[in-house]
């Protein structure tokens, strides 16, 4: 029986532009013509007020390092523990989960506030993650 | 919703609680609900409002066999019993329907007719949350508590003594899991589930389930037992994606639905001789105490460890053990308001001398959903 597989995510219509953004090399995220609300996640109408005039741009992909947990059991498939999930906050404002890699997963490494980067994960052909590491310099 | 004008006529958990390896969940919705009857005084053909969660109204009517002219299948997680009793009252004071029956059951050890919880991969947390190895509660609930404890100061020591106070209550009720003493040091010594917390600040894992009866306030007085009315009530929703929270230094659905409560049973906080916070997690007591406003949060964890909720003092809290001691089938809601009937009732295992008002509040999710009750024994 093949080793059950670390979930991958399923693009929707109103989140394709996400993906295609990852698998690009682009962290992005929208943002409301009507009343430049950034949101997170994708969806074709601002959340605060409702406008259907919304854009795609590319985020900076810089932000820090908000709250985690260090998830020693039970690991989800794919994952060797202990491994942190962590949500990070954008310069933009959103918020989003993520892993943080190239840092030792433990209390001492992962400290809150440090500054993160993005970076790309390839999963498979579709499907690139966006994950954050500590920001150099 | 005028306060006082809906009751709890009947309250009764399963047969048993704990690991149950001789029922499915069906029949615990049956047993719940077949005991709650009974302590009503009523029969099955009474009952013609009926609520549930996660097992779909009609799949539990038709098992029982009632015929109901209201249903309620609202299912938002383990706060959903407060939303359903929310919604019962409302609904008997509307003329809807006359007595509501509400069950909750869960094989949650033993996985008997269980339900499959899934997260499709094209939905939003199937998408967003879980490629990062999110996996099951332990690994999401706790991610606010760093937060938290940075803005606010609270410490490991602190938080773990959430546990120990809780366990202190549970040796007190015969019908808990957990009875045997532990200390701060035993519960950081424990072993590590999610950083930063580990098996003793995690809830239990049990089979079990529990069944309310309301009806108004007029009729409660015809029944066998002293009726427990409803004072106050609240609720909300915010994300089922914890990590798109507003704040991680409090839930925007605890301090929607807990002030509704307060403000409809018109209740100060000095008021409340008793108090139930749906704790999954070592953590919620402290969201809790902050967001329905009992102190700032800043207090929360000493207030805590100092000993001000234990047996004896001044703020009674989870006194059946709660979710970390008591049992937690996977949605403790139902547990929580048992609890505050009994107290209110005045026959609770851990008494809380003279109790007039109990205040239950629950989580649904991860800070997903939220429901408050307020309960007195004096109309």
């Amino acid at each position: 029986m093949a080793e059950p597989q670390r979930a991958r995510p399923k693009p929707t219509p109103e989140t394709q532009h996400f993906w295609d953004g990852t698998k690009a090399g682009e962290l992005r995220l929208q943002r409301c013509d009507a009343c430049a609300h950034v949101y997170f996640p994708p969806r074709p109408f601002c959340p605060s007020c409702a406008s259907r005039k919304v854009s795609v741009f590319k985020a900076s992909g810089k932000g820090f390092l908000y709250s985690y947990v260090i998830n020693h059991r039970p690991a989800a498939p794919g994952f060797t523990p202990p491994y942190a999930i962590a949500v990070v906050e954008l310069d933009e404002g959103p918020r989003m989960m993520s892993n943080i890699i190239d840092c030792p997963q433990t209390p001492e490494a992962l400290e809150l506030d440090m500054k993160l980067e993005v970076a790309f994960q390839e999963l498979d052909d579709k499907i690139t993650l966006p994950v954050f590491r500590p920001a150099k310099g | 919703m005028r306060k006082n004008q809906v009751a709890v006529v009947g309250a009764a958990e399963t047969t048993e609680l704990g690991v149950i390896p001789n029922a499915s969940q069906l029949q615990l919705h049956a047993d719940a609900a077949l005991n709650a009857i009974a302590d009503a005084g009523l029969k099955l053909s009474d009952i013609d409002g009926f609520a549930t969660a996660v097992e779909t109204p009609q799949q539990v009517c038709h098992y029982l066999g009632i015929k109901p002219t209201w249903v309620d299948g609202t299912s938002v997680g383990g706060c959903s019993f407060m939303l359903h009793v929310r919604h019962a009252a409302a609904a008997i004071e509307a003329g809807l329907c006359k007595t509501v029956l509400i069950t909750h059951a869960e094989s949650g050890k033993s996985m008997i007719g269980k339900l499959p919880r899934s997260t499709p991969p094209d939905s939003l947390n199937g998408q967003f949350e879980a490629p990062y190895g999110v996996y099951g509660p332990p690994s999401m609930f706790p991610i606010p508590v760093l937060r938290f404890m940075k803005t606010y100061g609270i410490t490991h020591e602190q938080l773990a003594s959430v546990a120990v106070v809780q366990r202190e209550w549970a040796a007190k009720n015969p019908r808990a899991m957990m009875k045997e003493p532990i200390t701060v040091a035993d519960v950081l010594n424990s072993r590590m589930i999610a950083y930063p917390f580990r098996l003793l600040q995690c809830c239990l894992v049990t089979d079990g389930g529990g069944a309310l009866i309301l009806t108004s306030a007029d009729r409660a007085r015809d029944f066998p037992r002293k009726p427990v009315y409803i004072m106050g009530t609240g609720e909300s929703v915010e994300t089922p994606m914890v990590s798109q929270m507003e704040t991680f230094n409090s839930s925007r659905a605890f301090k929607t639905a807990g002030p509704l409560a307060f403000k409809e049973a018109g209740i100060a906080h000095r008021d409340v001789d008793h108090l139930m916070i749906y704790d999954a997690f070592a953590h919620l007591p402290l969201f809790g105490l902050g967001d329905l406003g009992f102190m700032p949060y800043e207090e929360t964890g000493q207030f805590i460890a100092d000993g001000n909720t234990r047996p004896g003092a001044k703020l009674p809290l989870n006194t059946n053990g709660g979710g970390l001691s008591y049992m937690h089938s996977g949605m403790y809601g139902m547990y929580a308001l048992q609890e505050s009937v009994r107290q209110m009732r005045g026959i609770a295992p851990a008494q809380v001398p003279n109790a007039k008002i109990s205040v239950c509040h629950g989580v649904g999710g991860m800070f997903a959903a939220s429901g408050t009750i307020v309960f007195t024994n004096e109309r």
